[in-house]
């Protein structure tokens, strides 16, 4: 069955740090647990292309950075990834796009863990898109704080294990982008 | 919370020539399931009819369910239901295996489901276009794909009246995420009857023919629960994607190559949100009707939710 693709705020999204697999096949889904509670396999996420910029040595590799109300994404693709790479390789800058990506996990030089995408499709969108984007995933960080609170969903007992109780963070993140919004669309006044 | 009590009842009555069972101690072993272990009510009455049917000594074959009830085909969604269709044979498909007599597609007004009928089971061979009465049927599920199969128990009872088959119709919001290899400017084969799409000029079946142009999109459309894949056919495709079929050709002619019309439709759709309706064959969704959705309203609701959090 293919994996669906997940909505959740970068805030959220980058504090992901812990994976797993539910088994030892090398091709079996990889996913990362998002504090609030819930595995994911792919993302589907909506924000302001700010940059690109090509890092990869002998071959084709790029890199986006994807500004949201509440974070910064950062989106890869190399050669598996052609079409990706190409919209990066392609794409003005800033511009609205939408990434559908795979979630991947890597040490930083101080120990840290930094969360990313590698993207599957890379897509121009137009501002629509984006609030529908801001207003869905705000909808579905809300259902998963609230199973969450409920407790016994065994994602989201091993979510605080992983990363603790406070989820608060993400409700904030809610917050934020949907206030954003709101001053967004205030219409001007005409005097 | 659920009333477990007709469903206790439903057990009961599968059994009661069978064991000597009390509807309270049905009741109360899903509730435990239901209740404590938070396990879906469907998946704990199948539970639960497992057990009472291993206690009995029962094959699942043989286990005769009693006056199984009168289902529509679009309605079956849960497994190791026992249930009676009166539906037309649709379609029946070459057999995988020999132990398969014949498989292939029921409908009814409501749509369509798959069925199985096994050589083991010793039935009376179903023609394609017939219309039969099947009681006791048994429900399954594989992948989220639902089916019957028919078993040695099933009294199959041809109808005088033949049944119409509705198709049922789906209707779904979500961003469409991806599409998938085969969109585009696709070439069909142009003999009777076949629409088959050729693949470097050649038909599967009638080997190298002069292709039809058609345009169609193979697409994922994904509203962060739940995934499915979607078909536009070439007038779907010419509204979502605002391209007629002669540009798309003259595209492909100016650049000597067909993908650069999956290039800019994808440039033209992926990422967006669709309302999208139409009827559901086999892991497709056929859109038969699509409408680009705008930004939401929501907003300060959504606002006042996440603040009483």
């Amino acid at each position: 069955m293919r994996e669906v693709a997940r909505r959740v705020f970068a805030r959220e999204f980058n504090a992901a740090t812990f994976t797993f697999s539910e088994s030892d096949d090398e091709y079996a889904p990889v996913y990362a647990l998002l504090p609030t509670g819930m595995r994911l396999n792919r993302a589907f996420v909506v924000g302001t292309l700010t940059e690109t910029e090509e890092i990869g040595d002998d071959t084709e590799y790029w890199r986006g950075r994807i500004i949201e109300p509440t974070g910064t994404f950062f989106a890869y693709a190399g050669e598996y990834q052609p079409e990706a790479a190409a919209m990066l390789r392609h794409a003005t800058t800033p511009s609205h796009v939408a990434v559908l990506g795979k979630p991947r996990t890597y040490e930083t030089d101080d120990g840290g863990t930094n969360v990313s995408l590698r993207a599957e499709t890379v897509a121009h969108v137009d501002t629509a898109v984006r609030k529908r984007w801001i207003v869905e995933t705000a909808r579905h960080t809300l259902n998963r704080i609230r199973a969450f609170e409920d407790g016994d969903e065994p994602d989201a007992i091993r979510a605080k294990d992983v990363y603790g109780d406070d989820i608060s963070p993400y409700r904030d993140a809610v917050i934020d982008a949907l206030e954003g919004l709101d001053i967004e669309d205030t219409p001007e006044v005409v005097s | 919370m659920t009333d477990l009590r007709p469903h206790a009842e439903d057990i009961h009555e599968l059994f009661e020539e069978h064991l000597d069972l009390g509807v309270d101690e049905i009741e109360e072993r899903l509730d435990t399931l239901v209740n404590e272990y938070k396990v879906p009510l469907s998946e704990a009455r199948r539970s639960v009819i497992s057990h009472y049917r291993e206690q009995a000594g029962l094959e699942r074959d043989e286990f005769d369910a009693g006056d199984s009830e009168l289902a529509n085909a679009a309605d079956i969604n849960a497994p190791d239901e026992w249930v009676t269709l009166k539906a037309k044979v649709v379609e029946l498909w070459e057999p995988r295996s020999d132990s398969i007599e014949q498989v292939g597609l029921l409908g009814d007004s409501t749509g369509t489901i798959k069925f199985t009928k096994w050589a083991k089971s010793d039935l009376q061979p179903l023609e394609e276009g017939k219309s039969y009465r099947f009681e006791n049927v048994v429900t399954d599920e594989y992948q989220g794909r639902y089916s019957v199969k028919l078993n040695r128990t099933t009294k199959i009872e041809p109808l005088e009246d033949d049944i119409d088959v509705g198709r049922a119709t789906v209707e779904l919001d979500g961003a469409l995420v991806d599409i998938q290899q085969g969109s585009g400017l696709i070439k069909r084969c142009p003999e009777e009857n076949c629409t088959r799409v050729l693949q470097n000029s050649r038909c599967a079946e009638h080997g190298e023919v002069e292709g039809v142009f058609d345009l169609r999109i193979k697409g994922v459309l994904d509203n962060g629960l739940e995934t499915q894949d979607v078909l536009f056919n070439r007038e779907m495709t010419e509204e979502v994607a605002d391209i007629d079929i002669e540009t798309a050709k003259q595209m492909a002619k100016d650049a000597l190559d067909t993908t650069v019309v999956a290039d800019e439709i994808a440039d033209r759709v992926v990422g967006r949100y669709y309302h999208i309706e139409g009827p559901r064959v086999g892991r497709y969704v056929l859109v038969e009707q699509v409408e680009r959705l705008g930004a939401p309203t929501d907003v300060e609701e959504l606002l006042i939710e996440a603040r009483s959090i």
